[in-house]
């Protein structure tokens, strides 16, 4: 824990140049992530940047084209209970309030969401080697306890998953970020956000050390009536996935018009496989489909000593999620299946 | 000390100011330069609730904010919500209902009761529960506390 200095920035302009003037400043959002990690002498800066005075992007709001654009120091709660998230993208809403506690959803933002960090034993064990914490150091979870860890697109630097529920909605979803930066502004389609760990473990995603999140834009379909998020953890509630489903279909009788399956606690970023989505377009909504599809994620599965049980349990859990799609009033609170 | 900053905040109708360095938690202001130790500290990582305050109405947790982050703010604890020497509802629901044992985790609880209420977003036990799932209570009290928050909110006596 190193001692640090404290500003505001009230403006994008004014933010992003204080980040870049200095390699060791950071922004602050709502601090859930961010602090904890500080405690716990994970990460340090210098300098901080609190957002949270920037004037805009702190709202909800339809956009022209018939979408959403969620602003990224909008509070998770905010968005999760927004009147046009609930009726427009209610998968959102829902994952959203699967996760964390009242509390942390009322400090943390949309923006900070998509930057938390891996929830790894090892990564908070100063200890143990880590490639994710110290790159090259190797990593103590491949041969060690990793029940938790992930069982798609692992390299042998790092098995360690992306603990957020918000993203695995928003992946599903197809939202594309914005961001703002020195060079100007970029937007980056959600499943470009994040990154497999490959050789740079390190790195969790695809924004750079000088850029801010300003906005997350959502498209006009919000498969509002048939969609489910199922979450499971080891206990019922306040734990992160082990495994997690976003589901969404558009259906036209017992037809699936399009159908979109994510998935979260397997991997290093929200995980959607289209050759399953693309079985299931066209087809009947049925069982025998929702099988077939789970089938088709898995075959790619690679498990570790103490989680192949995974591979089932997310296959369960699609199938299952997949049913509750069909009939979204089945979900109890905090994403947890009907009794 | 290296840093200080004038920090200003309204504590339970009170203005405080505080001289602290931008690395001092909201938690740790309250308890060691405010002297409100009402406020619990019990994991210090965001896992228990126990620190849980009430910010500009919103329920929080004061282990993972920074008091600098909050100047300016209006900030509730467990020792503001009595009101005229009249334990608030929920204080007398917790005694009534036997709903702690050590009471560690009261203060932290029965703020964030206060905050869950004033949300609005529980309809049922089910729900309550759920929406309570960041307090945690190491002696079990959690049956009781939900009777507990579960009477004021169906007698609709919580501000
Ligand atoms: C006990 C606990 C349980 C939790 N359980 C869950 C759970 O079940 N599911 C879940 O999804 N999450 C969970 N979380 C994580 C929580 O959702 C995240 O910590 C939160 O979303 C991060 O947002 P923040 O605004 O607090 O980010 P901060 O902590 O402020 O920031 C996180 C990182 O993002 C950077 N940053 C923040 N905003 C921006 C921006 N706009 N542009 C660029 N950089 C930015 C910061 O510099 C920092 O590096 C839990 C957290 C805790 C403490
Ligand atoms: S899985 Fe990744 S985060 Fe965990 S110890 Fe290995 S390298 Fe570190
Ligand atoms: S002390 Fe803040 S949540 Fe445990
Ligand atoms: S009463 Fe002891 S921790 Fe809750």
């Amino acid at each position: 824990m190193n001692n640090f200095s404290y500003t505001r920035a009230s403006n994008i302009s004014e933010a992003i140049q204080k980040v870049s003037a200095d390699a060791d400043t950071k922004f602050v959002a709502g601090g859930t992530n961010l602090i904890d990690l500080w405690k716990y002498n994970l990460t340090n800066f210098n300098a901080l940047v609190d957002i949270n005075s920037i004037q805009d992007h702190h709202n909800i709001e339809e956009k022209a084209d018939g979408g959403v654009r969620l602003g990224a120091f909008a509070k998770n709660a905010q968005t999760a209970y927004h009147p046009i998230i609930e009726e427009r993208y209610p998968l959102l809403s829902r994952a959203i309030l699967a996760g964390a506690s009242g509390q942390i959803r009322n400090m943390a933002t949309n923006g900070g969401n998509l930057l938390q960090r891996t929830r790894c034993y090892y990564f908070y064990d100063p200890a143990v080697p880590c490639n994710k914490r110290e790159p090259g150091s190797g990593c103590s979870a491949i041969k060690g306890y990793n029940r938790i860890m992930a069982i798609f697109g692992t390299s042998e630097n790092c098995i360690a998953v992306f603990p957020s529920d918000m993203c695995i909605a928003l992946a599903a979803l197809d939202a594309v970020v914005n961001v703002s930066g020195p060079g100007g502004e970029r937007s980056l389609p959600f499943a470009d956000f994040h990154r497999l760990p490959g050789d740079t473990p390190h790195l969790d995603n695809n924004l750079n050390p000088d850029e801010i999140i300003t906005s997350i834009d959502l498209p006009e379909k919000g498969f509002s009536k048939n969609y489910s998020y199922l979450k499971l953890r080891d206990r019922n509630s306040y734990a992160f996935a082990l495994v997690s489903v976003a589901t969404a279909f558009e259906l036209e009788g017992d037809k699936i018009k399009d159908a979109r399956i994510a998935l979260g606690g397997v991997a290093h970023k929200p995980w959607r496989v289209k050759q399953a989505e693309e079985f299931l377009q066209n087809n009947t909504a049925s069982r025998e489909n929702f099988v077939a599809a789970a089938d088709i994620i898995v075959k790619d599965a690679v498990a570790y000593e103490y989680n192949s049980f995974k591979i089932e349990l997310t296959k369960r859990a699609i199938i299952r999620n997949c049913m509750m799609a069909l009939n979204p009033e089945t979900q109890l609170p905090g994403a947890q299946p009907s009794a | 000390m290296p840093g200080v900053t004038e920090v200003s905040l309204q504590i339970n109708g009170q203005s405080h100011q505080l001289k602290l360095q931008p690395w001092v938690t909201l938690l740790d202001a309250l308890r060691e330069n405010a002297d409100l130790t009402g406020t619990k500290k019990g994991c210090d990582h965001g896992q228990c609730g126990a620190c849980t305050v009430l910010c500009d109405g919103d329920r929080i947790l004061s282990c993972l904010t920074l008091a600098v982050m909050k100047d300016g703010s209006e900030i509730t604890t467990i020792e503001g919500i009595a009101k005229d020497g009249e334990l608030h509802p929920l204080q007398k629901a917790f005694i009534e209902h036997d709903a702690f044992q050590c009471g560690y985790c009261t203060p932290g609880q029965i703020c964030s009761a206060i905050g869950m209420l004033n949300e609005n977003k529980a309809k049922s036990r089910d729900e309550v529960k759920e929406l309570m799932s960041g307090n945690l209570c190491r002696c079990g009290a959690n049956t009781n506390i939900i009777d507990a928050i579960m009477e004021v909110k169906e007698g609709g006596n919580h501000e």
